[in-house]
């Protein structure tokens, strides 16, 4: 953590002095300073914008979380299901999610729903396939002893596959993290009225780079912040999890 | 009460898919004692074991058998207690934690430990949870699948010792790639080798299970060579 922040504080003086140095004009490039400035003086406007953003990014999250999840559990219980809908499953990720932005935005209109709809649709994926693979590759010979102790089939799954899984969807949750703004920000892009997106896309038309850097500097962090908030939850939640290599800092 | 000899007959063989993995043969474990089970890595003595506890489709089994499996198996989200209760909670059923507690304390688990995750556990520790997991089924049958090959010598020394106690007066098949396993608690031992594979009986020292090892250092080097032949 220490390590990646003077790498970070690193590039900050080097862009730093890479303006300074160049004289290139702050509407291509603004320095740190100025984008620091912008930051503060205009606060109240960003953070009107990145709450918007933020709660686009967290019910797209809860929603194709839950969906992904469901999709899951439905493909590996029910053959039928498999065979009727796994072509979907890969349907909805061969489409780019930016040649379906404008409609969604038709349908759903303006305001969150149709970004919420672009997270859900973006984050539904990575988290159906990996817990799909999770509650696959249940190892047989747990299975052979849940049979030899005449487990019921809803025992079966709930009781040994999907606690067994819960570490694969925990890798698919924290890639569904990684993604989610993604599917918020292209949705504001095609269309919207507020949002971070929105902000950057709107300072970008006035030549504003130094307010468009702030909200991609918030944007970075809201993106960080909820990534080790969901490791954290998930690592508290499923302590069972075996980590290959240990992410704290010696 | 005497256990019965209960008898498996293979009259076709066994294969899985197009392999034909076992001869057609009839096996007998005899009642209440052990039944050992030697032979190379891949000859099919884990189908065997399956098929006895009538885990592959088409064959009968030889009724509800208790398991206890390679690995340990112990399931990493339930502590020790909750290990060991794993059957009732696959039933449906309510647990019994009395007689799970006690029979922790019989494989020498600490009570401390008891609410400890396998995690936490030492692996001779998990595969003592593992034996108290198997002894909680309560089942006549008890199949044993190398159980103890994934500890050091003298952890799996004192289990050995320990699951000849425990499972005295049962009808135990264990099977098992150690020589020296096979000769200290076997009643009636047979080599499974061939392709599709037979069980060929083996001799068995004199003496009851579990045997000392210092008088087993010549029966042992002759069950090598043959085992190595």
């Amino acid at each position: 953590m220490i390590r990646g922040l003077i790498t970070f504080i690193v590039l900050l003086g080097a862009w730093q002095g890479f303006v300074t140095l160049s004289g290139i004009p702050p509407f291509l490039l603004p320095a740190p300073d100025r984008v620091a400035v912008a930051l503060v003086a205009r606060a109240d406007t960003i953070a009107f914008h990145a709450l918007i953003t933020g709660t686009e990014i967290l019910a797209g999250l809860a929603l194709g979380g839950l969906l992904g999840a469901g999709m899951a559990l439905l493909l590996v219980a029910s053959r039928p299901a498999r065979r009727w809908l796994l072509p979907l499953l890969l349907v909805s990720q061969a489409i780019p999610v930016f040649a379906i932005a404008p409609l969604l935005t038709l349908w759903f209109g303006f305001g969150l729903a149709s970004k919420v709809a672009m997270a859900t649709l973006i984050i539904f994926f990575p988290v159906a396939t990996a817990f799909q693979d999770g509650l696959r590759r249940t190892d047989p010979a747990l299975l052979d002893l849940g049979r030899s102790m005449g487990a019921t089939p809803g025992a079966m799954l709930w009781r040994l596959r999907v606690p067994a899984a819960l570490p694969a969807l925990a890798s698919g949750l924290r890639v569904a993290a990684g993604v989610a703004p993604i599917g918020a920000i292209v949705g504001e892009w095609v269309g919207a009225s507020a949002g971070l997106g929105y902000l950057m896309l709107h300072a970008n038309g006035r030549s504003q780079a130094d307010v468009m850097f702030a909200a991609l500097f918030v944007l970075a962090l809201m993106a960080l912040t909820l990534w080790f908030t969901l490791d954290a939850v998930l690592r508290r939640a499923i302590p069972w999890q075996t980590e290959t290599y240990p992410m704290e800092e010696r | 009460m005497a256990a019965l000899d209960l008898r498996l007959d293979l009259p076709q063989g066994l294969a899985l898919g197009a392999e034909p993995v076992l001869a057609p043969l009839s096996l007998t474990l005899r009642g209440g004692a052990w039944t050992v089970l030697l032979g190379p890595s891949g000859v099919g003595k884990s189908t065997l074991l399956r098929a006895i506890a009538g885990l592959l489709p088409g064959v009968p089994g030889l009724g509800p058998a208790a398991m206890m499996p390679q690995q340990d198996l112990l399931v990493p989200w339930r502590d020790a207690l909750a290990n060991v209760t794993l059957g009732a909670h696959l039933r449906g059923q309510p647990p019994d934690l009395d007689r799970a507690r006690a029979l922790l304390a019989e494989v020498g688990l600490d009570p401390a430990d008891h609410r400890k995750r396998p995690a936490q556990l030492s692996g001779g520790m998990r595969q003592r949870v593992a034996l108290a997991r198997t002894l909680m089924e309560d089942r006549p049958l008890v199949l044993l699948d190398e159980p103890f090959s994934a500890v050091d010598a003298p952890t799996r020394h004192r289990l050995q010792t320990l699951a000849a106690r425990l499972l005295a007066g049962r009808t135990v098949l264990l099977v098992t790639h150690d020589p020296l396993e096979a000769l200290r608690l076997a009643d009636q031992m047979f080599l499974l080798a061939g392709s599709p594979a037979a069980p060929v009986p083996l001799s068995v020292p004199d003496g009851l299970a579990p045997r000392d090892p210092a008088a087993l250092g010549a029966a042992q080097a002759a069950l090598l060579e043959r085992l190595a032949a």
